[in-house]
């Protein structure tokens, strides 16, 4: 490839990238109607294999330290926290889990300790490096969604 | 009862609770003894306005294992920072050539209720202060001897030594001294105030879940009168403030400088929830 090309072919890449950006919604532009959040947060479907790692990595969402999930036996220890998730998408649509990830606090209480997953109404003194950071990405949380879709 | 049999007994009772796990995660039964001589109080009724009806010790939340090394003094790894700490206590340091005996003389007569009543009002800095600091004021101001750095030099064993002369005694401070109650509402407000990524305060985990798994960990409700800890996971001595450093670190928050007027105040008030069970120091905890 030519020098020419690749420059090329990178600014493509960054073009398209920037394309794709422009159409997540930020955690301040969410809209929540009737505990629902009605479409995609990237405008692209969630991926659930994708979503079933970040649900047990313990750098992304964590979830078994708070949630039982028999769908995830390889993984010892399950958390007690929250309720578990068996069955979970015969209890909550789609548009309502996805609310539940973004920010618990608007489906259940203000005391709810379940952290907001896509919100940055969060504690105070957050670490300085993380301020203004969600804890999840929007396609992360899209991915989670589908993920939690599929645990009928 | 003897002592071995005690500790089989102890033993199957929290075995029960940890096989169950899910089912069954209430604190498991006690008593502690230690060394099969001294009785330690490890549920208690809590002092007038705590939250919680009963204060537990952390000890009650721990497996089999980690119990029994609490409950023999031989076989408990903290011991050896409390042996160290006796050492520090009979050593020569400082420009005035003395050592803590020099003037204390026998701690276990001098030193016997220090373990158990501390945070302290200190009229002179017009602040409470903690162990940990009361021997670096003596370190200083008597000694000519330089201050232990946090968690450094002598610190932990010689804190260690101190608290462990008060085993058993119950935890009780007083708060009606000089301004204490101020550091009592500013402790209590940290406790409730969600900090954080994460956005979980002390009482998240502490209060309104103690007595459920987060992941592997059994929370409890994360009583103070062990301190200094010794933690198998570090396989260290860990004092209180670097506790408070971890729980607030995992909460993905900033975390506030040890011995801060933030951690003195919550140090208060933690102390004034744990009243009234038994000095343990040095417990064992996971
Ligand atoms: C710190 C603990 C904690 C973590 C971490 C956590 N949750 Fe939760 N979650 C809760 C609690 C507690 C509830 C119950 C609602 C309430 O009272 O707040 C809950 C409720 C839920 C519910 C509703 C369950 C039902 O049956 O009604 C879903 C879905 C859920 N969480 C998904 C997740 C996912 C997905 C993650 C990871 C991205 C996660 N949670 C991480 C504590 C947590
Ligand atoms: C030169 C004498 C002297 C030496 C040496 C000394 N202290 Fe003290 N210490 C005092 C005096 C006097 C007090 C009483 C409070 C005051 O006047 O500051 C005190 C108070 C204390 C207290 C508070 C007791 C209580 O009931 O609250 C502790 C704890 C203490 N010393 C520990 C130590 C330790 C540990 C060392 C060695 C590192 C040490 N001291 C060395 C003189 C000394
Ligand atoms: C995300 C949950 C969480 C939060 C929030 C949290 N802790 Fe902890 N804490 C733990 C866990 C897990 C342990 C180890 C198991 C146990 O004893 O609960 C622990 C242990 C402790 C212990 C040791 C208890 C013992 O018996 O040795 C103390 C003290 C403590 N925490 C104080 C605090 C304080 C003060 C805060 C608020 C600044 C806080 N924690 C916030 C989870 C948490």
């Amino acid at each position: 490839m030519t020098l020419f090309k690749r420059l090329l072919s990178g600014c493509t890449i960054v073009a398209l990238m920037t394309v794709a950006r422009a159409d997540i919604v930020a955690p301040g532009d969410v809209t929540i109607e009737n505990l629902r959040i009605g479409t995609s947060l990237t405008g692209q479907a969630g991926d659930p294999v994708e979503g079933r790692k970040v649900f047990a990595d313990r750098k992304l969402g964590n979830c078994l330290a708070c949630h039982v999930n028999s769908d995830i036996p390889e993984q010892l220890f399950h958390g007690e926290v929250g309720p578990a998730l068996d069955g979970v998408a015969a209890r909550w649509e789609p548009e309502q889990l996805r609310t539940i990830v973004v920010n618990s606090k608007a489906v259940f209480t203000d005391a709810s300790v379940m952290p907001g997953f896509y919100s940055l109404d969060v504690g105070e003194n957050v670490r300085e490096d993380l301020v203004g950071v969600t804890i999840l990405t929007a396609q992360q949380v899209e991915d989670v969604v589908a993920y939690l879709s599929t645990l009928k | 009862m003897n002592r071995k049999l005690l500790i089989v007994l102890l033993g199957t009772t929290s075995l029960y609770s940890m096989v169950s796990r899910v089912a069954l995660a209430d604190p498991s039964e006690g008593p502690l003894f230690i060394d099969g001589e001294i009785e330690m109080i490890t549920r208690t009724e809590s002092v007038e306005g705590h939250p919680l009806p009963e204060v537990i010790s952390g000890w009650h939340y721990r497996t089999e294992s980690t119990q029994a090394l609490e409950a023999d003094s031989f076989e408990n790894p903290g011991m050896l920072a409390v042996e160290e700490g006796e050492v520090l206590w009979n050593t020569v340091e400082g420009s005035e050539g003395k050592s803590c005996a020099s003037c204390h003389d026998d701690a276990a007569e001098s030193m016997a209720t220090v373990g158990a009543s501390y945070p302290k009002w200190d009229a002179g800095s017009a602040k409470p202060i903690n162990v940990e600091q009361r021997i670096n004021m003596c370190r200083v101001e008597k000694m000519g001897a330089e201050a232990y750095p946090f968690d450094k030099g002598g610190q932990k064993p010689m804190t260690a030594f101190l608290k462990n002369l008060s085993l058993g005694e119950p935890v009780r401070i007083d708060v009606e001294e000089g301004e204490m109650q101020a550091w009592w509402e500013r402790g209590k407000e940290m406790y409730y105030t969600r900090t954080g990524q994460l956005d979980l305060s002390c009482a998240s985990c502490h209060e309104k879940n103690n007595g459920k798994y987060i992941r592997a960990d059994h929370l409890s409700q994360g009583n103070v009168n062990g301190f200094p800890t010794y933690r198998l996971k570090q396989s260290a001595l860990v004092s209180l403030h670097n506790r408070f450093r971890g729980c607030i670190r995992d909460t993905r928050a900033e975390m506030p400088d040890a011995f801060s007027d933030e951690l003195m105040a919550l140090e208060v008030y933690t102390t004034w929830r744990s009243q009234g069970l038994s000095v343990e120091t040095p417990a064992v905890r996971q």
